[in-house]
């Protein structure tokens, strides 16, 4: 049966394509069907999952031989795939969260005209993204990882109507080009270094090759990491990708795409368990972009971009466990599985919001709206709960175990793993306390109202997500389950008690909890963004999403246009001049040249008669010689 | 060797004169002394076959040729005085002289040695000795110079020929034409009147007169009044004709009745 | 015997002098005409100093060779002249840069 597992990747792609291929008559069901190869996907991915738990613990890794798509001389590689715990489990979030998103979406897009194809780009993505986890060789993995990337590509700037959706999605795509630029080289090295690039091959194959290797190979695949996962140094794009529609933002930031990171550096375990330095490389990124994340979410008023920011900071957090070695692989994929449902929850739940409030974004414009929608404040409410981590919900029990974790591997780390809880719960409680708690401060001419059953459904099934994740963890299932794929770890003991830690990270919840309840209950919120120059250097810091684009400016793109500058100059007058300097002088030359030409034969004879003398002149000097 | 000091500086000059001569039909003449004094040096030189084919085929053949296509293509302003490229007769005459002196001085004195003569070789006469080497040694390149003058032959044929373009006119047409003409314009439709009035006069470069004495242009020739050789003065016909016949009065009969 | 060649080479230097400052067609073949005279005295005259009619039957040819030239020369110019109504050398210049 795991031989026809790519069936989990043909069934949405074949969908996707056929519906860009149909025509007009297909815009009557066409959704129904992107839907449905969605939720085929999601079924048949179950079934493999269910049997895969009926396997022994060897057996849990199945793979499949497709064909054999490169064979030149000794470079080999197998269109293959590997279905096993950890994919598995990635197969599932994919497809299931991604069937509630096409679900919400048949409601979110249905006054659009070209829904069809937009369901048609979300079955790409979704195909595109399982051949990613799918892959049992890195390039396949690449395969879909560039197929994510031209997804993401096309959803983000599907109104490509509006310039900045446009713009948005241009630079989705370049930033990851530079990240894939890394994953690139880091394949290319493999096959130098051990003449394979399958993944089982090469993170086999690591632990017999230098420590300068695996550390290369590590920071290469983090740079690629970086790229998708919009990590710290390349994070500047997924702020930008709010131009998309909100299900596409779901998309991206619950089931796919971002985890893609993450996803990479867990998969390539071998490699980050040989460099203590890439892992370290990790660790920073992760903890780095936790609290830039957190800090963007503080200050920004539109609600997809303070939920961007916080995806950012729950993403870094899988980084940094992810980067903490068998300690943490396991609770990166709890983290990110957990994050799927309760941000892919709060997603639809702002686009429910924005449905009903005519597409305005600004939190500043909302307020009261908790009598209005009543099941989407209800589902918002759940994943609020989860993602700040209150027990027992799902977000409480993730976050928990990877501040654990960090604490276990240094104390700094763990320390801001820590204080990025308190952020979180504090921005959260300030979006909560915004959009559906505060007065009303709507606009003229808005009348929110509940969305369509379609769209409030699969809020109640992620909702639902949310607050019963945790199960997982139950006697540490999902540890033992990774276990096989990720190595095991010593359970390290901390100074004080998990139950104190625990406790600690709870108080610490409280306070960013209590703090936006004293900061935006205290007075009334201004129903316009207050100016900058009025804000607090963090608050202004934060809006310009801590000047990411400026120093991109100034790093990149200025000395880029510069040289470009510098080499149209030389192109202009160095290459050209030359060029065109031989062509003239050589047009010079040639209308001195052409004098002699007259054009009449006497002076074509002249000329043959003078040579012929010279000729006789020249035989004479050498025969007297 | 008389013959020789005699035709050389004849041929000489006459060679100059065909590079000199203004009008093409001297320089013709000048080419015809040149190719018959060549014919008799070519006799006193032992080459007898030679002479008979210079005088016929160059001076009667060939200068006959270039004389007909002087006259087809007529006297133009072709060889005007004034040279039109700035230079070429200064430097072809410095060349001339260079390559003359260069190779008088140098190939000139090459040849030297008892000269062995022809007695030999025309033992059974010159024609006989040149056939010999023809139909034998150059058999070959005798039978392809006979291919070569059958396509010269063809070629000159080809490059003469000329389509027709325009449709062929039968004499009804040009009858027709020629009254459509007179009908529509006036143009008469008989032949141009004859020139010249009187017996003494009676030549081409002459007019026709009037009954009042005037002279008819278009009686003579379009290409004579264009050389200006149209003869002028008429006033003083009438007295030269009374001088010639004397004072004998003109008869009745002659002027046809009343004067 | 120098004497012949001289004579023969000067009128072979008048000839081509004539070509280059002539500018009718019609007079520039004949001093082409002339300059093949010329070699044909060449010719015999070698003919003589040698003792054998090879020379003869070379000037022979070049008589043969020279007729046919002439034929299409004159043809050619006379196609040149209808088409332009001119035998100036000159006047087909369309080689001008």
């Amino acid at each position: 049966m795991f031989d026809l597992q790519w069936l989990l990747i043909a069934i949405p792609l074949a969908s996707g394509l056929g519906l860009l291929v149909w025509g007009k008559e297909g815009d009557r069901f066409g959704h129904l069907i992107g839907t449905a190869a969605s939720a085929l996907s999601f079924l048949f991915g179950v079934v493999l999952f269910a049997s895969l738990l009926g396997k022994d613990g060897e057996d849990r890794s199945q793979s499949t031989k497709l064909f054999t798509w490169i064979d030149a001389g000794s470079f080999h590689v197998d269109m293959g795939f590997t279905f096993d715990q950890l994919s598995g489990l990635f197969v599932l979030l994919i497809t299931g969260v991604g069937t509630l998103i096409h679900v919400y979406s048949i409601g979110y897009m249905a006054h659009d005209e070209r829904r069809r194809r937009f369901f048609a780009f979300l079955n790409i993505f979704i195909a595109a993204m399982l051949t990613l986890v799918l892959a049992s060789d890195y390039l396949v993995l690449f395969l879909g990882w560039e197929g994510v990337g031209l997804a993401s590509y096309l959803l983000i700037g599907f109104w490509q109507h509006k310039d900045s959706a446009a713009a948005a999605a241009k630079k989705a795509f370049v930033v990851n080009r530079v990240g894939d630029l890394g994953m690139a080289t880091g394949i290319m090295l493999m096959f130098s270094e051990f003449g394979t690039s399958s993944i089982h091959a090469v993170n086999g194959a690591i632990t017999s090759a230098s420590g300068s290797v695996a550390t290369a190979l590590g920071l290469l695949l983090l740079l690629g990491a970086c790229g998708k996962s919009a990590q710290v140094p390349l994070q500047s794009w997924l702020l930008d990708a709010m131009e998309g529609p909100t299900p596409v933002s779901a998309l991206i930031h619950a089931a796919t795409m971002v985890t893609a990171g993450v996803y990479l550096v867990v998969r390539s375990n071998g490699i980050f368990d040989a460099s203590e330095a890439a892992r370290m490389a990790v660790i920073v990124v992760g903890l780095v972009t936790l609290l830039a994340g957190a800090w963007i979410g503080c200050a920004k008023d539109d609600i997809k971009k303070a939920l961007a920011g916080s995806t950012m900071s729950q993403i870094g957090y899988m980084m940094l466990a992810a980067g903490l070695g068998p300690a943490g692989y396991a609770f990166a994929i709890f983290h990110l599985i957990t994050h799927g449902f309760f941000k892919a929850n709060m997603f639809l739940g702002a686009g429910s919001v924005m449905h009903g409030m005519n597409d305005d974004v600004e939190m500043r414009h909302y307020g009261g709206l908790r009598t209005f929608m009543p099941i989407t404040f209800a589902t918002f409410g759940l994943g609020y709960l989860a993602i700040i981590g209150v027990p027992p919900f799902a977000g409480f029990w993730s976050k928990d175990k990877i501040i654990e974790a960090a604490f276990g591997e240094n104390f700094w780390v763990g320390l801001g793993a820590l204080l990025g809880a308190g952020v979180t719960a504090f921005y959260m409680t300030r979006l909560m306390i915004m959009t559906f708690l505060s007065e009303k401060r709507w606009r003229e001419d808005v009348h929110p109202h509940e969305s369509p059953k379609v769209m409030t459904w699969p809020l109640i099934g992620l909702a639902v997500l949310s607050a019963l994740g945790g199960v997982l963890l139950v006697s540490n299932w999902i540890t033992e389950w990774l276990e096989p794929l990720t190595g095991h770890a010593e359970h390290e003991e901390l100074a004080v008690p998990a139950i104190v830690l625990t406790l600690i990270i709870t108080v610490v919840v409280a306070i960013g909890v209590f703090a936006a309840v004293v900061f935006y209950r205290r007075e009334p919120i201004a129903a316009e963004t207050p100016a900058d120059s009025s804000v607090s250097f963090f608050a202004r810091a934060g809006r310009h999403e801590l000047y990411g684009n400026e120093l991109n400016d100034a790093i990149v793109v200025r000395p880029t246009r510069h040289l470009t500058r510098f080499l149209v100059w030389f192109d202009g007058k160095g290459v050209d001049g030359f060029v065109t300097g031989v062509a003239d002088r050589l047009g010079d030359t040639s209308q001195f040249l052409r004098k002699p030409q007259t054009g009449y034969v006497r002076s074509y004879a002249l000329t043959m008669f003078g040579g012929v003398a010279v000729l006789v002149l020249a035989l004479l000097a050498v025969t007297l010689a | 060797m008389t013959a020789f000091w005699f035709l050389a500086p004849i041929m000489v000059i006459a060679a100059l004169g065909l590079v000199f001569a203004r009008k093409a039909v001297h320089a013709a003449l000048c080419l015809a002394v040149v190719m018959i004094s060549l014919a008799v040096l070519y006799a006193a030189q032992g080459a007898p076959f030679l002479f008979a084919v210079q005088i016929i085929v160059y001076t009667g053949a060939i200068m006959m040729l270039f004389l007909f296509v002087l006259m087809l293509v007529g006297v133009d302003s072709s060889d005007a005085v004034k040279e039109t490229i700035g230079g070429q007769r200064l430097a072809a005459g410095i060349i001339g002289l260079i390559f003359g002196i260069t190779v008088v001085l140098a190939i000139g004195q090459t040849v030297s040695g008892a000269v062995v003569g022809l007695k030999a070789a025309n033992g059974n006469g010159n024609p006989y000795g040149l056939s010999e080497l023809l139909f034998g040694k150059y058999v070959l390149a005798f039978e392809f110079t006979s291919a070569l003058l059958i396509t010269a032959a063809l070629g000159a044929m080809v490059l003469a020929h000329k389509e027709r373009l325009t449709v062929r006119h039968s004499q009804a047409d040009i009858a027709a034409r020629r009254m459509r003409e007179y009908a529509e314009s006036g143009r008469h439709p008989g032949p141009l009147p004859a020139p010249g009035v009187f017996a003494r006069h009676n030549a081409v470069d002459t007019p026709a007169l009037l009954p009042d004495g005037s002279p008819l242009e278009n009686s003579v020739s379009d290409s004579i009044v264009g050389r200006g050789q149209v003869r002028q003065g008429f006033e003083d016909d009438i007295d030269k004709l009374v001088e010639q016949v004397g004072d004998e009065q003109p008869s009745d009969e002659l002027f046809g009745g009343e004067k | 015997m120098n004497e012949y060649i001289t004579l023969s080479l000067i009128l072979f230097t008048i000839g081509s002098v004539g070509v280059l400052v002539r500018r009718n067609a019609i007079v520039v073949f004949m001093c082409i005409e002339l300059m093949l005279n010329a070699t044909n005295l060449a010719f015999v005259s070698f003919s003589r100093q040698n003792g054998n009619l090879d020379g003869q039957v070379a000037a022979f040819f070049v008589m043969v060779v020279a007729a046919a030239e002439v034929v299409v020369g004159l043809s050619i110019i006379v196609s040149i002249y209808r088409a332009r109504r001119s035998a100036s050398v000159d006047e087909a210049s369309l080689l001008k840069s």
